[in-house]
């Protein structure tokens, strides 16, 4: 069954159309990954499908229902959930204080309840900080709990913008480059992590450049180039079509400015390996 | 239990403020009261402000109008003479209710005026529902643009007060009576009532205080912050960023205006100044000494150079020391003084112990 | 309402028009430079009519008012260099605060030196019962000389930013500091120079209007926030819609007297403000194509 729907979505940036008619959907219970040169649209394609974005026309549906038009805050009730290519955490918390606020739609405590400390709420205090902290262990930084965010190490902080969005309990869980700045022991556990994730029956669409990842965890690839989707499969095949070498490699000959620049970055290092 | 914690530095502040009364008895300085119920009056305006501003991370440079809305409202509905109107249907409807109070002014003329416990509910609810209106589209602009937007709110109803004849212009209103909260509980300037006013003052602070401390560490209050931390984030996480601002800027209205009518009732009249952009800029120096997420900073701020300013230390100096004040910490300790130094290491030391 | 009447009301509306968009224009300055709203604003103003007046005590009109633009011209830079221009990347919060107490202190000193009365630098032509006759209505040269000076100051400022090489190193920061800093340009004196300018454009309105408007210790915050909101009406940093801008508001108020009691004359220019604030945050000539783009 289809968990996300993507039809026609559009948006440009003045005269820049940086999604431009992009349609996939994403199944229920997969890992699908989007890739594509830097500036190809990918963020912008996240922001479009949270509500950070409002399309310029298409339509996003989610379970079923149509998504635009509404708010980001409505979209995650509705159980989708985020991370940020530059990590977005809550500075001036700790990482445990992060986590607790993703328990934010898993709970019901308002304003009166809060300011009297009704003891109705504690037993949901207690509950929303013993599951937050089962997910630091799990991301493995419970020592970092009541650290502020700000003090902690890259890694960490990726960890503990993982462990937030998981925290809303999502059905689906949109990545943005969740590798990038790690090294490759670190990359290899959110590979697990992902896995790990799914087969909590999270379905999962990511944007990765590091193509070892993508295709070993993915189910299926969408290639986004100028904001435009050039090629959607399996990873085997995509790794064999001709027009995504083309972008990640046969940029020079075609030397169309400004885009060289996007090539030398995504690098395709390990697609040439895979390829 | 957690909230157990929050509760022992209320009950010392509690113990405090006893212990102080105790001795300006046994001293003789009892003069110092009225300061020190100014001091709490105008603290409770400084805490709900440091909730706005350091918590949820949302300036406000027109929390005196708030203030005035409350306290104006008031004295206007508390002096305003309706036994001229005595045969007015409303009017008659009203006093058979009960809620219009019937006495003397000092030439023994009859007035007939709101009571002052349903003015007090009606200057609340009016600035609390002011600032629900104008919140909706004051807390959508950010920065430069929502200092400005609160600022003008604050001129304007500094206009209005000074230009309108019901709030007495330039004079502002006087001879507001007293308000009985219970029987022999009255908020009023009487020489004979100084004690039981400041503890009236310290209790309303220390029960504002204690809602407040509950709130930033519950639910809710972990969402302001992370609306302040990063607020995009804060929506993907499903927190309704508009209604959480719009909610907690309501919050510290109420809070601005409570003191407000509180204040004037103490002082049995109230002014154009308490409007005045001036105010609003030292509430928001207090909140930014006190360290802005810092309520026990804002707190303790709030009443120290209250006091000192009431008590006229500064001279006419007065406003210079505040602009002074705020450059001075957003310049060289924008994390307020309590932060400087000793706040950290003590923090420091802390953490170690507890590994 | 006669024609009269309608002429003076006219010519006063241009005069605090023009002011206004001096006003707007020395936040433009600084806002393009640094991204600040500087408070103390109309700070500049107050200082450049009071220190020419006390130094016209002493020597003739025109030096006075030459040196008074630029001792304040001194002292907006010196504030620069003083209280922006060492702060690492200050957030939005703490310089709207550290520009608050400036123009507090500014006050404050304003009025312990001069104290709180009424003054103003004497008619620059004639007296206060010299006038020219425009149709039907009497207006005093010193209405001329403020719209002149003033005008004069705006084609000035947009040569000097157009074709001065100074004015298009300005420029450059203002639209690209890491590429400026490239070019071999200084931001930093950029910004203490973009200071500078606004406190002298500030103090040449605060001379010219001082004998039609006088001048106070505390005329700053009122003329700032009716800066403010000139800049927001044309669109913050832009300044030749400030001065159409400026002239709106300048003929709305002193318009509104007929209807208004004075004493809510000031509240119109913040319910303007508040008004734009609302519903057209990248003010009415801006596009809001572009505006979307914007954070307000
Ligand atoms: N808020 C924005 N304003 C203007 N242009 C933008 C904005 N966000 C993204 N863009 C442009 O849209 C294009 C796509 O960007 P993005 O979605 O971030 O690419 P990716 O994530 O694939 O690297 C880029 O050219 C980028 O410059
Ligand atoms: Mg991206």
């Amino acid at each position: 069954m289809a968990l996300l729907e993507i039809a026609n979505l559009n948006r440009s940036f003045g005269g820049l159309r940086a999604v431009n008619d992009v349609s996939f959907t994403v199944h229920q219970g997969s890992i699908k990954a989007v890739i594509g040169p830097n500036g190809a649209g990918k963020t912008t394609l996240f922001n479009l499908i949270a509500g950070n974005l409002a399309p310029d026309g298409g339509e996003v549906r989610f379970n079923g229902r149509r998504l635009n038009g509404l708010l980001p805050c409505q979209i995650a009730r509705l159980g989708l959930s985020r991370t940020y290519q530059n990590i977005k955490l809550f500075a001036g918390m700790t990482a445990l204080e992060n986590v607790m606020v993703g328990r934010h739609v898993r709970s019901r405590a308002g304003f009166l309840a809060g300011m009297l400390n009704l003891p109705a709420t504690w037993a949901e205090e207690r509950c929303i900080r013993d599951k937050s902290m089962e997910l630091l262990d799990l991301m493995g930084i419970a020592e970092c709990a009541d650290l502020e965010v700000t003090n902690l190490a890259f890694g960490q902080q990726r960890a503990v913008e993982f462990a937030r969005a998981l925290a809303t309990e999502p059905a689906l869980l949109l990545l943005d480059e969740p590798a990038a700045g790690l090294n490759i022991y670190e990359t290899g556990e959110v590979g697990e992590l992902i896995r790990k994730i799914r087969q909590q029956g999270i379905t999962v669409l990511l944007v990765e450049h590091d193509m070892s990842l993508v295709m070993d965890i993915s189910d299926e690839i969408v290639v986004l180039s100028f904001g435009e989707k050039i090629a959607e499969d399996q990873p085997l095949a995509i790794q064999q079509n001709q027009e995504v070498i083309r972008i990640y490699l046969g940029e020079e000959e075609e030397g169309s400015a400004g885009g060289t620049e996007n090539a030398a970055d995504v690098s395709g290092e390990r697609v040439v390996t895979h390829a | 239990m957690d909230s157990a914690r929050r509760y022992i530095p209320v009950a010392a502040l509690l113990a405090a403020v006893v212990a102080v009364q105790v001795a300006t008895a046994l001293t003789g300085t009892a003069y110092y009261l009225t300061q020190l119920t100014m001091a709490a009056y105008y603290s409770l305006v400084v805490i709900g402000l440091c909730v706005l501003m350091g918590y949820a991370g949302q300036i406000s440079l027109g929390h005196a109008g708030f203030f005035a809305i409350g306290g104006y409202l008031a004295a206007g509905l508390t002096t305003h003479n309706l036994a001229g109107l005595k045969n007015h249907a409303l009017v008659e409807f009203l006093a058979r209710s009960g809620l219009l109070l019937s006495r003397q002014d000092s030439y023994g003329a009859t007035l007939l005026t709101v009571q002052p416990w349903v003015a007090c509910i009606i200057a609340v609810l009016t600035a609390g529902s002011i600032a629900f209106a104008i919140g909706g589209p004051v807390l959508k602009l950010k920065g430069h643009y929502l200092a400005m937007a609160t600022l003008g709110f604050g001129i304007i109803i500094f206009r209005i007060v000074l230009g309108s004849a019901y709030f007495g212009e330039a004079d502002g209103i006087s001879g507001v009576p007293g308000f009985r909260l219970l029987p022999g509980l009255e908020v009023s300037g009487d020489f004979g009532a100084r004690i039981q006013n400041y503890y009236i003052a310290w209790g309303l602070l220390a029960i504002g205080l204690t809602l407040l401390l509950n709130l930033i560490h519950s639910r809710v209050g972990r969402a302001l912050r992370a609306i302040h931390g990063a607020e995009e984030a804060a929506g993907a996480m499903g927190v309704d960023s508009a209604r959480y601002k719009l909610y907690i800027f309501v919050l510290s209205a109420v809070f601005a205006a409570t003191a407000g009518v509180f204040v004037t009732h103490y002082n049995g009249g109230i002014g154009p100044s308490e409007a005045g952009v001036m105010k609003s800029v030292r509430y928001v120096a207090i909140v930014a000494v006190g360290g802005m997420a810092n309520l026990w900073g804002a707190l303790l701020m709030g009443i120290v150079l209250n006091v000192l300013s009431l008590r006229g230390v500064f001279g006419t100096y007065d406003d210079a020391v505040f602009g002074s004040i705020l450059i001075t910490i957003m310049l060289f300790a924008p994390q307020g003084i309590l932060r400087l130094g000793l706040g950290r290491r003590l923090r420091v030391l802390f953490a170690r112990e507890r590994k | 309402m006669n024609s009269t009447l309608f002429c003076q009301y006219l010519f006063a509306g241009l005069t605090y028009g023009i002011i206004y968009a001096i006003v707007a224009i020395g936040f433009n300055i600084i806002y393009n430079t640094t991204g600040i709203i500087n408070f103390a604003q109309g700070e500049f103003v107050m200082l450049g009519g009071m220190i020419a007046i006390s130094l016209h005590a002493h020597m003739p009109l025109l030096p006075a008012i030459v040196l008074a633009v630029l001792l304040t011209m001194a002292i907006g830079g010196l504030i620069e260099i003083f209280f922006i221009r060492w702060l690492q990347s200050p957030s939005v919060l703490r310089m709207i605060i550290i520009t608050i107490g400036l123009s507090i202190l500014t006050r404050e000193a304003a009025l312990h030196i001069w104290g709180s009365s009424v003054r103003s630098l004497p008619y620059f032509i004639g007296n206060e019962i010299t006038s020219i006759k425009v149709f039907s209505s009497r207006v005093s040269p010193q209405v001329f000389l403020v719209v002149g000076v003033c005008s004069v100051m705006v084609a000035a400022l947009s040569l000097f930013f157009k074709y001065s090489s100074l004015g298009r190193e300005m420029r450059a920061c203002a639209a690209n500091r890491r590429a400026a800093i490239l070019c071999g340009i200084n931001p930093r004196n950029m910004v203490t120079l973009s200071f500078m300018l606004s406190a002298g454009i500030g103090a040449v309105a605060g001379c010219v209007m001082s004998p039609i408007t006088y001048s106070q210790y505390d005329m700053g915050p009122s003329l700032a926030i009716k800066g403010f909101t000139v800049a927001i009406l044309g669109g913050l940093g832009n300044s030749m819609a400030a001065v159409a801008a400026g002239l709106l508001l300048g003929i709305i108020e002193s318009f509104s007297i007929s209807v208004l009691p004075l004493a809510f004359q000031d509240a119109i220019a913040t319910s303007i403000l508040l008004l734009i604030l609302f519903v057209r945050p990248h003010g009415l000539f801006g596009s809001s194509a572009a505006a979307r783009l914007k954070d307000f």
